[in-house]
């Protein structure tokens, strides 16, 4: 009896993600490199202009920050929370999974509404009498962080609270009764043992604020371009698709440098991970 | 373990699930205001920013357009995304190493590379309509959710029972949806909620396919923010996290919401 072979079955979504993503990202990338001037002209100019070095360099700043805040504060809750008792967790992982469903535009528009002029927060300090007239935290690159540092949250806590919840706790008591401080346990046997997780949730966190759109376009607007806005700016206001790509391609680059990067830090520190 | 947690970490922990909450809070309480701008907590309740949404034709038009690509993605992703996890699992050594990998790059491109690379060289070079480029924008982002979340529910099922079937004579497709379709029910729930969720929220593919009379409802979202600072955003944001509430509940009837944590 004829069956199917695992290439038929496999091949109409293969066909999809390869005429419809490896193409047209790769002719994306390879415009670049065939205009008129040469074919590294395009990176050249990019890299000539002191706005757009000021634009890639801001945005592996809020990046970079935004990571190692998230990382902070996802790891210390994702511990607790996988420390909590059975009911409590339940509750603390949908705490994190709903604001992580909601959308991303959603998300921001909250912090539009916290940060704002007439924003929760300044009349907050206002009526405190701590400032004396509204401060302007929108448009600024701490509202940016902010914000980023809000969408990646959850992700950190999932992603970490499964990698530490699978630590044993007879290790922690071990590490314990063997005489070590908290501090000292917590140093050198609960967080080699995250690593790996620390470094996947550093990758997602950094690769997905590295090309975050909407986030910095809300709360950060023209003043903080970053190389989302500027991408779409070019792309969509000024139609200057050869720029687009041009910004497209360090995009993945970056993202691949990233991604590889993270994986070989992981692979030194813990041989087991990857 | 618990009580040995120092008080430091539990108020640490209850701070930042303040902060997890508050914002989503604080969009709801706006959201019922009956002031013509933007204000929390809220004077007056009023459920006329709700009602206000749909007699916005923008907002009318694009959540029905945002429906239907949401419905029409995940459903083509299913279509080609069961067999496509199907094939990983049953004929792995048949197939190359680097094809799991494929289906996952549409997580691992930039989804502002990947809507401008269909932009560019699909929907303009071949001058393809801006609805089909969407869905098909749409149909790779949530491939991959697809594929892991019936892979995962594929890896604890038992191949040999599908053997048993074909082996006592059922054809291939009747064995597929008599035997393997209800084994994997759950995941299959699960994938289409997870994708249509995704589908519904997504911005940086859907922002470079819009066009006359097209668009989708976090793209008109965008738009009305620029010009009006009214409690109406709030309102679609309440609907939103309605939803959200909806495919949270779902998931957690399905496969459990600690999935989404793995």
């Amino acid at each position: 009896m004829k069956r199917f072979s695992g290439w038929t079955l496999a091949s109409p979504a293969t066909l999809l993600v390869v005429i419809f993503l490896v193409l047209p990202v790769l002719a994306t990338i390879a415009t670049t490199f065939m205009t008129p001037a040469g074919p590294f002209a395009t990176y050249t100019s990019f890299f000539g202009s002191g706005f757009r070095r000021t634009v890639l360099w801001r945005t592996i700043q809020i990046s970079a920050i935004t990571t190692i805040i998230s990382l902070v504060i996802g790891f210390i809750t994702a511990f607790v929370v996988s420390r909590a008792p059975g009911w409590l967790k339940s509750i603390l992982i949908i705490a994190a999974v709903f604001p992580l469903l909601t959308g991303v535009v959603v998300r921001s528009f909250a912090w539009l509404i916290i940060l704002g002029k007439n924003g929760i927060l300044n009349s907050t300090l206002l009526s405190l009498g701590l400032i004396s007239e509204p401060a302007t935290m929108l448009y600024t690159q701490g509202a940016v962080i902010v914000a980023m540092v809000y969408l990646f949250v959850p992700l950190m806590i999932l992603t970490l609270a499964g990698v530490l919840e699978s630590i044993p706790d007879d290790l922690i008591q071990a590490s314990a009764s063997l005489g070590a401080r908290p501090v000292a346990t917590f140093m050198q046997v609960i967080f080699p043992l995250a690593v790996p997780g620390l470094i996947v949730g550093a990758v997602l966190v950094f690769t997905g604020s590295f090309t975050a759109y909407a986030t910095p376009q809300l709360l950060g607007g023209e003043a903080q371009m970053v190389m989302g806005t500027l991408m779409y700016q070019q792309a969509m206001v000024t139609f200057d698709w050869v720029s687009a790509s041009t910004i497209a391609a360090i995009m993945v680059v970056i993202t691949i440098a990233v991604v590889l990067l993270m994986t070989r830090i992981a692979r030194r520190l813990n041989p087991m991970a990857v | 373990m618990t009580n040995k947690l120092h008080p430091a970490l539990i108020a640490f922990t209850v701070l930042v699930f303040f902060f997890l909450v508050g914002p989503l809070v604080i969009v709801i309480g706006s959201a019922l205001s009956d002031t013509t701008y933007l204000t929390f907590p809220p004077q007056g309740l009023s459920l006329r920013w709700f009602e206000n949404i749909f007699q916005i034709s923008a907002f009318r038009r694009t959540i029905i357009t945002s429906l239907q690509i949401a419905f029409l993605s995940t459903f083509i992703a299913l279509l080609i995304g069961i067999p496509a996890a199907y094939a990983l699992n049953r004929y792995r050594i048949q197939l190359p190493g680097w094809l799991s990998t494929l289906f996952i790059l549409p997580v691992l491109v930039p989804e502002l590379v990947l809507g401008f690379s269909i932009l560019k060289n699909v929907a303009a070079q071949f001058s393809a309509p801006i609805f089909l480029s969407l869905v098909i924008g749409h149909s790779l982002l949530v491939l991959p959710y697809v594929v892991r979340v019936i892979s995962a529910s594929l890896a604890s099922f038992d191949f040999s029972i599908e053997e048993a079937a074909i082996s006592l004579g059922s054809p291939p497709l009747k064995t597929f949806f008599t035997i393997l379709l209800p084994n994997v029910r759950s995941g299959v729930i699960a994938a289409f909620i997870l994708s249509f969720i995704t589908s519904i929220n997504d911005v940086s593919i859907s922002i470079f396919m819009t066009g006359p009379g097209i668009s989708t409802l976090p793209i008109q979202i965008l738009a009305h923010m620029e010009q009006f600072f009214d409690p109406t955003v709030a309102s679609v944001s309440v609907l939103l996290m309605a939803l959200t509430v909806a495919v949270m509940a779902v998931v957690e009837r399905t496969l459990g919401l600690t999935f989404l944590a793995k």
